[in-house]
């Protein structure tokens, strides 16, 4: 009886998942086992995978760049409204969701604004004299590696302040005030104590940034140049203009593996924790 | 340590809200340009509710989320009771399941999906358009089921299950007992499921534009298409008016919660 119900009601549950996750999954293999034009089985895109691992490593890179600063800025930001009154954490925590709800198209195209060559920066400088070519920048900002990975980290900030801040809240303050009753001075405090107990937060907001920003195409095609070309670049490429679906499949499937294996790695700094906290 | 903490946040939220700023003053602002503020205007207000394109899509994109938001919602809470009661290791095994969206990057969930649709609908239906409003439906449902389930979960995990054997003790069928008892233990985390679903669904872009077809766009991938042609300002003060009306909601909505705290703190008292 008791089986029975379970199955009954997880059965269309599970059937399509499995229809709408697995089964997608596998049809994506078999584009990228397959020819573009005459639809046989062939390695050739896989072998072609080769000559796109520097997009790869270079998205790798920035994203990981990206979550590493996500994480030094974003920690105080968390620990402060950890530490606020109830009132205040509220509101706080309501102007760290507020953005993640506005289309990041548009916060991301105003960012092109600011830092464009004839943008709001360059514009103020010029303003306060500072010298420059005629017709060209003061400062060259957008179109850079740096453009890029300010656009991730700002986007995906929120994903890290919001799991680091629920973790922080849970640390029980009798443990902190324990290890200042032992003589632990204040930096003592934070790297014996809080930091270990606030671990779990941390991999979870690593992660929550690294994963869209490592597949992001929208960042690096407005902020960046042909130089920091990413791998999400790429793929929509393949899918939308370059009609080559089953070269853009292939691609897919390779920057799946890799998002498999460095999350895999950042959780494994966790030692044998859970390490998945919900927000 | 506090005054650093404090200038630190207090600089990142600058950070956070300078580019909406921009925006905002944007719309107001009669240059065709983010950059050029030439004059004060109201004139991409009205635009906004003269051409009704802009409403249409807002409307679209409200009618997808709506939908796949309860769908999601009623679909997962009733598999969420199903995956409850079964075995543990079949479980786990549905739990990596649900797991697969959350996991993967969206780029390859969109791109996964739309193969799928494009390959079951050319290839074996034998459609033109395999991309139409119900995959664009189907895809929205799949990325929102697992916010659903893994909010109801830990709450059906959480709850005193005598109380439903209680209920069938004084004679509620299964059903009953379910409606009496066990959706009001669990109800917090099937609203936090829902409300999540739908903002994702309301916001998504990156799963919509590799699933949708051309005869139903949601409004963030017809930003996107703005944002690849001509950029037209009007989209800033529908942007504007957004985040407005987000804003007081959210205001609304946490001193409702605040208040609804202190009474519940009095009443212990």
């Amino acid at each position: 009886m008791r089986k029975n119900k379970s199955l009954l009601l997880s059965g269309p549950y599970i059937l399509w998942m499995l229809a709408f996750t697995l089964i997608p999954l596998c049809v994506v293999l078999y584009y990228a086992l397959t020819d573009v034009e005459t639809g046989k089985f062939t390695l050739d895109n896989m072998q072609q995978l080769v000559q796109y691992l520097p997009a790869f490593w270079r998205s790798i890179l920035y994203s990981l760049i990206a979550a590493v600063i996500c994480l030094v800025i974003g920690y105080p930001v968390a620990y402060y409204m950890a530490h606020c009154g109830p009132v205040a954490q509220k509101f706080l925590y309501m102007l760290v969701m507020l953005p993640m709800c506005m289309s990041f198209l548009l916060r991301t195209l105003a960012w092109v604004g600011i830092l464009q060559d004839t943008g709001i920066i360059n514009t103020l400088l010029i303003k306060l004299g500072f010298p420059h070519e005629p017709g060209e920048p003061v400062i060259n900002l957008i179109r850079t590696p740096g453009a890029v990975i300010l656009g991730m980290v700002y986007n995906y900030l929120p994903y890290m302040i919001l799991p680091l801040y629920s973790v922080i809240c849970k640390i029980d303050n009798r443990l902190v005030e324990a290890a200042e009753d032992l003589g632990c001075n204040g930096r003592k405090v934070f790297s014996k104590v809080i930091l270990p107990l606030s671990m779990p937060g941390i991999l979870t907001g690593m992660t929550m940034v690294f994963v869209p920003a490592v597949s992001t195409f929208y960042i690096s095609n407005k902020m960046g140049s042909t130089e920091t070309i990413l791998i999400g670049d790429i793929i929509e490429r393949m899918f939308k203009q370059g009609d080559n679906a089953n070269m853009g499949a292939a691609l897919s499937l390779l920057l799946m593996v890799l998002v498999f294996v460095c999350t895999g790695i950042i959780n494994r700094f966790g030692g044998d924790e859970e390490g998945s906290v919900i927000v | 340590m506090k005054k650093v903490n404090r200038l630190i946040t207090i600089l990142i939220f600058v950070f956070l809200y300078i580019p909406m700023l921009v925006l905002i003053v944007a719309s107001f602002s009669s240059g065709k340009d983010i950059t050029e503020f030439e004059g004060f205007t109201f004139m991409r207000y009205a635009e906004v509710f003269r051409d009704r394109s802009l409403l249409g899509l807002l409307g679209n994109s409200l009618l997808i989320s709506i939908l796949a938001s309860s769908i999601a919602t009623v679909f997962g809470t009733v598999a969420s009771l199903g995956i409850y009661s079964l075995k543990p290791r079949m479980r786990k095994t549905v739990m990596s399941l649900t797991n697969i969206p959350m996991t993967n990057p969206d780029i390859v969930t969109g791109i996964s999906l739309s193969l799928l649709f494009v390959f079951v609908g050319s290839k074996m239906l034998h459609q033109r358009n395999s991309l139409t409003f119900w995959t664009l439906l189907i895809a929205h449902v799949t990325f929102n089921l697992p916010y659903v389930i893994l909010n109801v979960m830990p709450k059906l995990q959480q709850m005193d299950h005598s109380l439903v054997e209680a209920a069938m003790d004084l004679g509620c069928t299964p059903v009953k007992s379910f409606f009496r008892v066990t959706i009001h233990e669990i109800m917090p985390g099937i609203i936090t499921g829902a409300i999540m679903a739908f903002t994702m669904s309301l916001d998504d872009f990156v799963i919509s534009y590799f699933v949708t077809g051309l005869d139903f766009i949601t409004l963030p991938v017809e930003i996107y298409n703005y944002t690849k042609k001509q950029m037209q300002p009007k989209i800033y003060a529908m942007f504007t008016m957004l985040f407005l009306l987000i804003f007081v909601l959210m205001v609304v909505m946490n001193l409702l919660q605040l208040r609804q705290d202190k009474r519940r703190k009095e009443a212990k008292q």
